[in-house]
């Protein structure tokens, strides 16, 4: 894949994708009309993601409703330098999913924070979103067969001995970029070589 | 930062993302992750393609009532869950299956020393104390066992494990760690089966000492 050029200075903020939009203005302004919108394309493909997964009906809808107030409340945490809107609440999904299935608390990594202050970086968040993009676009040029894998490993439907570590999807490029945008939050992690 | 060499490998780490890790070796992978920004990239890329599987998954029509439900929730009281910090040498995850407090150490003999942070039927989570040059007792595994340096360091036939490199040994490997010298060599240990120190102790103490 060639390498994407380094995006103009003048690129703004109006050029992220609407999920980006809706979640960074539910992050800074509380903005209840976009996590109305968040959920309206959100609620029903979790709906369909936990279902999928094993739950009922109504125990997925229950499952919705926490991971929308888990969304609500720790928006604080997104980064969209970092991940992508469907990336942060797949995981918050999954957390929660595992939560009431073990009655505990999963072990989670420390979180990262940006510094108070830090100014956005528009070229990053809409490098990433086009990494994303291109991922998406991978999974769904797969092999019927592969593909299915791979969404049974990602729904929590494979053990660790049973997830190949050859999926069959390009990752290197979308790491490249989730790393500089971890870089951004730590500086002493520009030297960090692949 | 020093720099880790041995890290988790990419199915466990799409495991662990995916929540299918049993819990003690979750444990280990959400400390290893707080110590090595690689993997904690390489997660948060398994993470995207989550995302991308969420994305492209069926919808089902939620009830008409969910959505005000939840907007009607929006301003009510909740309980943050409590975030663990760093405390020296322990990473977040390690002070949560610590539950805030400082380890509590056993004597296991030789120097040795072991605080269960927990254990059941699924696996156990340790943290291990070996002093320098002090040998890691030769245990048989019986499963899968992670150790994760987070002090000092410690050799085996397999290399050398500093802070923050994790070491995955199945059944099939025979291997004797020893604490490097310098400062004791501190672990965590988790492992999806209980250990057996072949070399340490009498078998009929094992019970004993859970272990
Ligand atoms: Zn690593």
């Amino acid at each position: 894949m060639p390498r994407q050029e380094r995006e103009p200075v003048s690129q703004s903020k109006t050029d992220y994708s609407q999920q980006t939009m809706w979640m960074l203005a539910v992050r800074d302004n509380r903005d209840r009309t976009a996590f109305a919108a968040l959920f309206d394309h959100f609620a029903p493909r979790l709906k369909g993601f936990i279902i999928r997964s094993g739950a009922s009906a109504h125990q997925a809808e229950e499952i919705v409703q926490d991971v929308m107030l888990t969304i609500w409340r720790k928006a604080s945490m997104f980064d969209p330098h970092r991940a992508q809107v469907s990336a942060w609440i797949y995981q918050i999904a999954r957390n929660r999913q595992i939560d009431i299935a073990r009655k505990e608390n999963r072990p989670m990594p420390e979180e990262l924070k940006e510094e108070p202050g830090m100014e956005p970086d528009a070229s990053q968040i809409l490098g990433l979103e086009q990494e994303a993009g291109q991922l998406k676009q991978a999974l769904a040029n797969l092999k019927p067969e592969q593909r299915e894998i791979i969404e049974k490993a990602y729904l929590g439907e494979l053990t660790h001995q049973e997830i190949s570590a050859q999926t069959g999807l390009p990752l290197g490029t979308i790491k490249s970029r989730i790393r500089l945008g971890l870089e951004r939050l730590r500086h002493e992690l520009k030297d960090l070589k692949q | 930062m020093s720099a880790i060499n041995h890290h988790v490998p990419d199915a466990m780490l799409a495991a662990y993302a995916a929540g299918t890790l049993p819990h003690a070796f979750a444990v280990a992978v959400a400390s290893h992750v707080s110590l090595c920004p690689k993997c904690r990239v390489a997660l948060e890329a398994h993470q995207a393609v989550g995302g991308a599987v969420l994305e492209d998954t069926n919808a089902v029509a939620v009830s008409s009532s969910l959505k005000d439900s939840i907007l009607a929730q929006l301003d009510n009281p909740f309980t943050p869950e409590p975030v663990f910090e760093r405390n020296g040498i322990y990473p977040g995850p390690v002070m949560e299956a610590m539950q805030g407090r400082a380890p509590k150490w056993k004597k296991l003999g030789m120097g040795v020393r072991q605080d269960i942070l927990s254990s059941d039927a699924h696996g156990s989570v340790r943290l291990l104390y070996i002093p320098s040059g002090q040998a890691v007792p030769d245990h048989s595994h019986n499963g899968l066992e992670m150790t994760l340096v987070l002090q000092g360091s410690f050799s085996d036939e397999t290399g050398r494990f500093g802070v923050g490199d994790i070491e995955i040994a199945d059944e099939t490997l025979e291997h004797t760690p020893v604490a490097d010298p310098g400062d004791a060599c501190i672990c965590l240990a988790a492992t999806d089966a209980r250990l057996r120190f072949s070399a340490l102790m009498p078998r009929l103490l094992q019970p004993l000492f859970r272990i």
